[in-house]
């Protein structure tokens, strides 16, 4: 038949591991397409766990693991998920792979459980997570739905790292904990209280977005 | 086919019991290693109530923190009266650090469990005692260390499970735990009315005076949750104290004693 002619040269000419069509599925997300700033995803928790850079780096690895791996999951099952059921298919492997997450979280990092316990458990919910899997894992292929699923991880990851990163050093003059203005002789730099409250996420998120916008030129319609 | 109902319920049959094993099998796997964690982080908070320990914690590795709570503290569990409980309604052991102070407290407060913890660091001896309460959004809970004449505060840990960041959650901070230091728990006539949070911050310390602490500005409702803990907590534990600890303490208050 003419389809296996059809398939043959496509194994030969293999696509190279990281090819430009498989990078932009990792760079588009971080920039000209991030989740958060662009696409305007994932804000409830960027807002909620960013009071501390240390917190906030758990919350971004945990949403990678999670991003990566239930893209990889649904990815290879898209042939056998029937079309009806797909979101509660979909539901229920990112909440098996979220509550794996927890568990192994409460069992050796009981004290960032305790902090981010809610959040964890809220990344079922992360419109990042399903989004990706109806936008890209149901049509593509298990490697590239992983690079698609690190991609948009790492984009959700930075933006909610750089606004941890200003509330923290203003809220607390404190970057991962460390007393930085007093490391460089500042003994009483005056801590900012709307930064550790969530008004100050919407602020820095504000900022953020509007640096970005000014230097992509991107415009809503 | 793939659309069929038939293939739909098997479908789901299959993937409910693939997910569902995976997660059961994890959880046991995990269990353990989950136990320890939890009862370190208990223990760390017991120990934490003593200010001189506190210090201390956070450079130690979590085998000292074992080693270091074995060493100093001992517990018993008492009820409302004031009755050492040994064993529960079925005969087993009663170990005070697994008396789920949440659990317990659901019940009236006559039915509950009490678990006291005596710490003797060589120089200071101290009474640990849990408590808990409801804050502004969700539980707050915390445990007191108070000298063994049930007289002065000598330090307390507070935390909460969803208090607002920057303002009731302030009561996890050092600095408004500190506040509590050296607080008396009676007042001149000798009735017991615990330790209160005031409204506002920066009160003086002179407007103060011994029963009260200052405040948490914009978190009065936290801090109201705090002192309703605080007092009926230490209410619940004076039947303990007056049975078990006054009559065998040489340090006894001719004020109190005279209750």
């Amino acid at each position: 038949m003419s389809t296996e002619t059809v398939e043959a040269p496509v194994v030969k000419e293999k696509e190279a591991l990281l090819s430009k069509r498989r990078k932009k599925f990792v760079t588009d997300p971080l920039n000209d397409d991030n989740p958060i700033t662009i696409q305007v995803l994932g804000i409830c928790s960027a807002l909620a766990v960013t009071t501390q850079m240390k917190p906030t780096l758990v919350m971004a690895l945990s949403v990678i693991f999670v991003l990566i791996f239930s893209n990889l999951i649904i990815s290879l099952m898209r042939t056998a998920i029937p079309s009806r059921v797909r979101i509660i298919v979909q539901l229920a492997v990112v909440a098996t792979l979220v509550t794996l997450v927890n568990e192994v979280l409460k069992a050796y990092a009981f004290d960032m459980y305790k902090e981010l316990s809610v959040f964890i458990g809220l990344i079922i919910t992360n419109c990042i997570v399903m989004g990706r899997l109806e936008a890209f894992a149901l049509g593509n292929k298990p490697y590239d739905s992983v690079l698609d699923g690190l991609g948009s991880g790492l984009g959700y990851s930075w933006i909610i790292l750089a606004v941890a990163f200003f509330r923290e050093i203003w809220g607390s003059g404190n970057v991962f904990g460390y007393p930085v203005f007093e490391a460089i002789g500042i003994e009483n730099f005056a801590t900012n209280g709307l930064m550790v409250s969530p008004v100050g996420a919407f602020v820095v998120l504000g900022f953020i977005i509007w640096v970005q916008r000014t230097k992509t030129g991107y415009v809503e319609h | 086919m793939r659309q069929s109902n038939g293939y739909i319920i098997v479908f789901s049959l299959i993937l409910t019991v693939v997910l569902g094993g995976l997660l059961s099998g994890v959880s046991q796997v995990l269990g353990p290693a989950q136990k320890k964690a939890q009862d370190l982080d208990t223990k760390k908070q017991i120990l934490g109530a003593i200010p001189a320990e506190k210090e201390k914690l956070s450079a130690m590795t979590p085998e000292e923190i074992l080693s270091r709570y074995s060493e100093v503290i001992s517990s018993e569990v008492t009820n409302y009266q004031g009755e050492i409980v040994t064993t529960n309604e079925k005969g087993e052991p009663v170990v005070a650090e697994n008396v789920n102070i949440e659990k317990n407290y659901k019940k009236t407060p006559e039915n509950r469990l009490f678990p006291v913890f005596k710490y003797n660091g060589g120089s200071e001896q101290a009474f640990i005692l849990p408590t808990f309460g409801a804050g502004l959004w969700d539980a707050i809970w915390g445990y007191v260390a108070i000298t063994p004449n049930m007289e002065t505060v000598i330090g307390v840990s507070f935390d909460h499970k969803g208090e607002t960041p920057g303002l009731g959650a302030r009561i996890t901070s050092d600095d408004v735990q500190a506040r509590y230091r050296g607080k008396e728990l009676y007042d001149n006539q000798g009735d017991l009315v615990s330790v209160t949070m005031v409204k506002g911050e920066n009160t003086p310390e002179s407007a103060l005076g011994p029963n009260k602490v200052d405040g948490m500005a914009g978190a009065t409702l936290t801090a109201n949750g705090v002192n309703a803990m605080l007092e009926n907590y230490l209410g619940y534990y004076q039947n303990y104290f007056e049975k078990n600890v006054r009559n065998e303490s040489m340090t006894m208050n001719v004020e109190n004693n005279n209750q």
